[in-house]
């Protein structure tokens, strides 16, 4: 037990329920609740999108792929950053335009409210029980490595407080939380680089030399982990077309007051996720050359105790302890992003406009919003338990995996194609999320290997292609005049910003 | 900024020259870009998968594999840079799209 990681966790519990009793007073509606009363400054939804996106996943996991596999495992880092050139250039501008809360919005714009609506919550829902389920699993096994908490009851933990921040204070008290964490992280990351440097003279060459000579110059070559190049295509194609329909990413856009803010909000975004994943090599190689290998392995065999051991080795106890808790936060973050999209998909998609028919009142959409996140969090929670001890990292990629294969074409249809209808939606949400899954059961994830059907582990490059033909023959296949007409009305507000909330 | 009440002739302006011209320019950027930034991405994965010449060391051990790598990073941000400077160009010629609608109106 160690009583100064203790004490900092402590300190960051208090401190985000500080945020939600001030962010709960806030939030009177449902503008309030979903969309932080549209309150949230450019540079403010920029860092909140950092914090949004920076999961454990990245900072724990990419430090130690780095550390152990070298090259490879900054391939992924690549991919988290090119991938806003989509947001910022295709999605984020036209998205806040047309939509009031959900990602559905946008969509029961000009196609049918009812089955669009359906199809879009249940996506939203599964991306992000899946994003979820891998983020709880896994923070269970950190925190029992930082605290030696046992995995039961740091999800619970876990899981209590994100129910908090996200039924008590909504979106205010969501982004808030993720920027005290982006900057908690952004902080402890450069530290660690600066540490890290500094025993190289600051030379990022001469780091390397070290790591060629303790590692082999193979070390620093591509090919370690993935032997197949096809499989490393279908990750960079999920990452890629995939961050664009992350519905916690989208939903972030409608906290700015107009679409100029949202674009700045991804230029922030992009300038702190870029250092951040460009550090992540300092992070990786530093560990591998101050820490060892064996001794990362001997921590955990995934090596995600990489970062918080280099801390360690750099800054002994108060620093490890600072690293155990950004890490930490850094969770809590992300899982509530996750609980409030998930929360507003039932609630607002689902019962507010399928099952009420838009007649709820106000009040009535509140209470459901509050209630949906209480049950969202406690469903989770329970997978999470039920998912102990199983390797459950490919649930990101499939989450990734689903957003491009399903939401994306039907995002970018829906704004730019005129003929595009509402059997097309339907059909290419559902052929992107089945083809998806079906994919990733028959994979190397869960199949022994020589045996997999279906040989890569991530299905994208085969599951986008399956979504986008779902899409366009649902859609030539109907007729639907009224989508045609609407159209019109779409394209202009989504792309002048003319009658934007 | 009209809602509700106040009726707003969509087709009317989605058929106006200063529209046309605007969606053309924004068009041409978005299309553009997207190509760019998809071949050079991809670019990385097949590179570094299907062939070794980037592992030739550039800078002591550092080789071309983690330059190009690092060079994606460099790129997102000049392309972000480029977006944002048409954008607000974009956000201007609207501008002007509005206000003289409004002019007409009155």
């Amino acid at each position: 037990m160690n009583t100064m990681a203790f004490t900092l966790f402590a300190v960051i519990v208090l401190l985000t329920l500080g945020i939600t009793y001030w962010a709960s007073k806030r939030t009177q509606t449902t503008t309030d609740f979903y969309a932080a009363g549209r309150s949230i400054s450019g540079w403010q939804n920029g860092i909140a999108i950092s914090g949004d996106y920076m999961s454990a996943a990245s900072f724990l996991g990419i430090a130690g792929l780095i550390a152990l596999n070298g090259f490879d495992g900054f391939l992924y880092s690549v991919g988290w950053l090119v991938a806003y050139l989509v947001v910022l250039i295709v999605v984020a501008e036209p998205l806040r335009n047309s939509g009031r809360y959900t990602l559905a919005d946008m969509l029961a714009y000009r196609l049918k409210a009812k089955p669009v609506r359906s199809a879009a919550a249940l996506s939203t829902m599964a991306i992000s029980t899946f994003y979820m389920i891998a983020q709880l699993v896994g923070a269970g096994g950190i925190i029992k490595l930082l605290l030696g908490l046992q995995y039961e009851v740091s999800i619970i933990l876990i899981g209590v407080l994100m129910i908090l921040y996200v039924a008590f204070g909504g979106m205010l008290a969501t982004t808030w939380v993720q920027i005290v964490k982006a900057v908690l992280l952004m902080t402890g990351t450069i530290l660690l680089s600066l540490l890290v440097l500094g025993h190289f003279g600051f030379s990022v060459v001469e780091m390397f030399n070290q790591v060629s000579a303790k590692y082999g110059q193979s070390f620093l070559e591509p090919g370690k982990l993935y032997k197949n190049p096809l499989d490393n295509l279908s990750l960079g194609l999920a990452l890629l077309a995939g961050t664009a329909g992350l519905p916690h990413i989208l939903i972030r856009f409608y906290t700015v007051p107009n679409a100029k803010e949202a674009r700045i909000s991804v230029a922030w975004a992009m300038v702190i996720i870029g250092f951040f994943y460009i550090m992540t090599t300092f992070l990786g190689f530093g560990a591998a050359l101050l820490v060892g290998q064996e001794k990362i392995m001997a921590a955990d065999k995934a090596g995600n105790m990489a970062a918080p051991l280099l801390a360690e080795a750099l800054g002994g106890n108060f620093f490890l302890a600072f690293i155990s808790a950004v890490a930490f936060a850094t969770i809590l973050a992300v899982v509530a992003g996750l609980v409030i999209s998930a929360a507003g998909a039932f609630a607002h998609d689902f019962y507010s406009n399928v099952l009420r028919g838009g007649q709820a009142t106000e009040r009535e959409q509140m209470r459901v919003a509050k209630w949906a996140s209480i049950g969202v969090g406690v469903v989770s929670i329970i997978l999470a338990l039920i998912a102990k001890e199983q390797n459950v990292a490919f649930l990101v990629a499939l989450a990734f995996a689903v957003a491009a294969s399903a939401n994306l074409p039907v995002i970018v249809f829906s704004l730019f194609w005129k003929r595009f209808n509402t059997a097309g939606a339907v059909t290419g949400i559902l052929t992107g999320l089945i083809s998806s899954i079906l994919l990733v059961l028959v994979s190397p994830n869960l199949m022994e290997p020589d045996q997999a059907l279906f040989p890569l582990k991530n299905p994208a490059i085969l599951s986008v292609p399956l979504g986008m033909l779902g899409a366009v023959l649902g859609t030539l296949l109907s007729r639907e005049p009224e989508a045609e007409r609407k159209f019109t009305e779409l394209y202009v507000r989504s792309q002048t910003g003319i009658g934007a909330e | 900024m009209t809602t509700g009440s106040h009726r707003t002739d969509w087709e009317q302006i989605a058929r106006s020259p200063e529209f046309r011209a605007l969606m053309k320019r924004k068009r041409r950027f978005m299309i553009g870009s997207v190509v760019f930034f998809s071949l050079y991405y991809f670019a990385l994965p097949i590179l570094t998968g299907y062939f070794r010449f980037l592992n030739t060391p550039v800078f002591g051990s550092m080789n071309g594999a983690y330059l190009f790598a690092l060079s994606q990073f460099f790129m997102a941000w000049v392309l972000a840079f480029l977006y944002i400077r048409h954008a607000n160009r974009m956000d201007r010629l609207i501008e002007e799209m509005i206000c003289k609608r409004k002019e007409k109106a009155s």
